[in-house]
């Protein structure tokens, strides 16, 4: 559903829609799923998701450019990530906003600009700086922290990110808007299933492609894999940096099993080439069900067990208990989503919405906001994929690898597709012009927002916790910087 | 053989040997082979090989460092039984000496640190000196209350207590306690410090020679290797039963024995739990501390000290 509001009325319709719900209206607090805006000569073009109680609904606007955008920030905070971007994208002044930084230091200056990032600094003789990165110890990610410390105690941390900013949102506008799909699966590596999905449901409402149950089951069983497999891989991670030997190893063999599940199943041990638009993209008969039951098989027996011994020992509750908390009232202003959201109380999950695939499914919601919590909706969730996965296996299900056409995209349309990747929410809208051909390309990793969950949870908190608190959010860093 | 000789060739062997033992036990723990047991030896090897590189900011303080904290651990053999055989030099009140020269080692290792002026490695200095205020204290406690005890005020001869009288039981069994504790503390080893961590944050050994290479990293590993030695070797002789026998060969037997139980012991508590939080260490190290106050308080019992 899409509805356009004049430029006058936008601060109020926007607003509105988020305020907590009042008795008579009996409407659901909405929550922006995401907010963007493109140029279109003088003008700019906004667009904002919202998602109350289930319903996705498009907002949108125009205005000129010239006056500028006027924040929301200080009335929500979780638009702050989003209204940067805006401001970064287009080059539109924002004006009232708080914290108006570079995100991922898109337009002019590009990565020499990134030396002139306006860093908050906190002043006093005992208080010391400590710079870690861009460039990370170990084969990981780049990203720049800085932490404002009193002895070993922080008391702020700021992120900067945007070293791996390639231009995916201009690259995919260019080139044949139906052939984006390998394009798209390698955003990020890690969740690969669930960009390739986002956009073929997307790329679908535009083409006006029905799809069959078949291909959004072949499409729900990499997702569910690619989710038990990034799930160990983090918990392998967190093992490894309290130094939990047993966690450490077992977790990243299990990942193993389920990685290479996915390479039976669709040749990729990341789930490329696992889904295109239309139809699905692998087939699924004895031999895979096979594959996957044995390796269920595997899980099932040896999941538990680590997972028992890793929750149980004494040592490993005191090490991630109480550390890095983020409370549920902070996580619904600064608008946390997936894993990290739910371990702070929020009742978010994509997937309860697509009750045709997952019937019964309910968010894995802990409360306690730490490590600890987010280490147990890891190993919930984890628990819960499997048993769906299963399900799978017992009703049967199977489809035969088909190729599907898709005709021409609807012209002046836009496509809203949100997908509950392992992470969190993968947001992907394409708006076509009145040709048919593609104007925007709007692609979201939950990593946008949950940043700062990170960067707040270690205020107060010990510098040598950091490492932690980052494993236990596990967020993406190519996501962020597209 | 003379004794001298032994001590030597034992600080020669054990420390590569005690590296080797705790990386195989955590290597068998997780289900893996594991590298070879003298891989340490043969990176110091491929280590001296090497040219290394200085940071312009360093001085010949961060050069010297490695080398007079490897000496420190060196001069500290003499005074250590390192295979239950008295040791090469033993004077009273010799572990005042002792506790000199590993303070010494980590006093030029923390001002190699700060040398950098990397902000990690003032703060991995920060946590070892803070820690070592607590270690040393403990030590002396307790090596000095076992030497109250046995009358013998030298570190290897206060070491070899016969646990048979009560008050002698108590200040051994808390001193077995409080060594431990200090021996896995300055050996940089769990619950305290995870040598295979690779996050600098965290780390407190590790993260201090951060920028060392070459020839000096082998130096710092050497020492840091034969310190680990040397603490299960002090253990070992604190539990071994043949402490003052005359009968060599035995003597030395049961030693091995007990040390090569130790280094499957760190092995295994290393592979089943997890590393402490900072704010915790200083209480945990806190417990061989009030270890060695119940030791020295043992000691007033059934009497004054002999």
């Amino acid at each position: 559903m899409t509805t356009w509001v004049p430029a006058s009325a936008w601060r109020e319709a926007l607003t509105d829609r988020v305020a907590a719900a009042t008795p008579p209206s009996g409407h659901p607090a909405g929550r922006v799923v995401t907010l963007f805006g493109r140029r279109e000569g003088d003008e700019l073009v906004v667009t904002a998701v919202i998602e109350r109680g289930g319903v996705l609904e498009t907002l949108r606007t125009r205005m000129p450019a010239a006056d500028g955008y006027h924040s929301m920030t200080e009335e929500v905070p979780a638009l702050h990530a989003f209204e940067r971007e805006l401001h970064e994208q287009t080059g539109v002044a924002v004006r009232g906003h708080p914290w108006l930084k570079p995100l991922r230091f898109e337009g002019g200056g590009g990565q020499a600009a990134m030396r002139t990032y306006p860093w908050y600094t906190v002043e006093g003789r005992d208080v010391h700086e400590v710079a870690v990165g861009p460039i990370h110890a170990g084969v990981i990610e780049p990203g720049s922290f800085r932490f404002m410390c009193l002895g070993e105690r922080v008391l702020h941390l700021e992120i900067q990110l945007g070293y791996q900013h390639r231009g995916v949102e201009q690259l995919l506008r260019s080139g044949d808007s139906r052939r984006l799909t390998p394009l798209v699966e390698t955003i990020a590596g890690d969740s690969t299933v669930a960009n390739a999905w986002a956009h073929a449901l997307a790329i679908e409402q535009l083409a006006g492609v029905g799809v069959s149950r078949e291909t959004e089951l072949s499409r729900a069983v990499l997702l569910e894999l690619e989710r038990v497999g990034m799930h160990l891989a983090s918990l392998a991670g967190l093992a490894t940096d309290i130094g939990h030997l047993q966690g450490a190893s077992t977790y990243g063999r299990l990942r193993t099993t389920v990685i290479n599940t996915s390479m039976r199943l669709c040749g990729s041990r990341f789930g490329r080439s696992g889904v295109r638009p239309g139809a699905p993209a692998y087939a699924f008969g004895a031999d895979q069900r096979g594959a996957l039951q044995s390796a269920l098989e595997l899980l099932g027996r040896d999941v538990p067990v680590i997972d028992d011994r890793f929750l149980s020992d004494i040592s490993v509750q005191h090490r991630l208990g109480g550390i890095g908390v983020v409370s549920a009232a902070r996580a619904k202003e600064i608008g946390l989503i997936g894993v990290a959201g739910r371990a702070s109380g929020q009742d978010l999950d994509q997937r309860v919405h697509r009750a045709d695939l997952y019937p019964n499914l309910l968010p894995e919601v802990e409360p306690g906001g730490d490590c600890l919590a987010r280490t147990r909706v890891r190993m919930r969730e984890i628990h819960a994929s499997l048993g769906w996965l299963r399900a799978v296996v017992e009703s049967r299900a199977g489809w035969p690898r088909a190729r599907a056409s898709i005709g021409l995209l609807a012209p002046s349309s836009m496509g809203v597709a949100v997908v509950e990747g392992f992470r969190g929410e993968v947001v992907h809208c394409m708006e076509t012009d009145a040709s048919g051909a593609l104007v925007h390309y709007k692609v979201q990793d939950p990593s946008l927002q949950n940043w700062l969950g990170l960067a707040l949870c270690v205020r107060g908190g010990a510098i040598s916790d950091f490492p932690i608190c980052n494993k236990s959010f596990d967020l993406s860093y190519c996501g962020q910087d597209l | 053989m003379s004794p001298v000789v032994l001590n030597l060739f034992g600080a020669a062997v054990m420390p590569w040997l005690v590296v080797g033992g705790i990386n195989r036990t955590r290597s068998l723990w997780t289900g893996r082979r594991g590298p070879p047991i003298l891989q340490s030896l043969y990176d110091v090897v491929r280590l001296l090989r090497k040219t290394p590189v200085y940071s312009t900011t360093t001085t010949a303080v961060f050069r010297l460092g490695p080398w007079v904290g490897l000496a420190a651990v060196l001069a500290s053999v003499g005074l250590v039984p390192v295979l239950g055989l008295p040791p090469m030099v033993a004077f009273p009140f010799d572990f005042v000496v002792f506790a000199a020269f590993w303070g010494l080692g980590r006093a030029v290792l923390i001002l190699g640190a700060l040398d950098t002026g990397s902000s990690f490695e003032g703060m991995g200095a920060a946590r070892e000196a803070t820690f070592s205020t607590i270690l040393e204290p403990a030590l002396l406690l307790t090596v000095g209350a076992l030497g109250a005890v046995t009358g013998d005020h030298t570190l290897a001869g206060a070491l070899r207590i016969d646990p048979t009288s009560a008050s002698a039981a108590v200040a051994w069994l808390v001193s077995v306690v409080a060594l431990t504790v200090i021996v896995l503390a300055e050996g940089a080893r769990l619950p305290v410090d995870d040598p295979a961590t690779h996050l600098e944050l965290t780390m407190v050994h590790e993260v201090m020679v951060l920028d060392h290479s070459g020839p000096e990293l082998a130096a710092i590993q050497t020492a840091s290797g034969l310190k680990l030695a040397l603490g299960v070797s002090l253990l070992a002789t604190l539990l071994s039963p043949l402490g003052r026998s005359e009968h060599e060969a035995a003597v030395v037997g049961v030693h091995l024995l007990l040390c090569g139980g130790i280094v499957v012991a760190i092995g295994t508590m290393e592979s089943l739990i997890a590393r402490l939080q900072f704010r915790i260490v200083p209480r945990y190290l806190m417990v061989a501390v009030i270890a060695g106050a119940i030791a020295l308080l043992a000691t007033t019992w059934q009497g004054a000290p002999q």
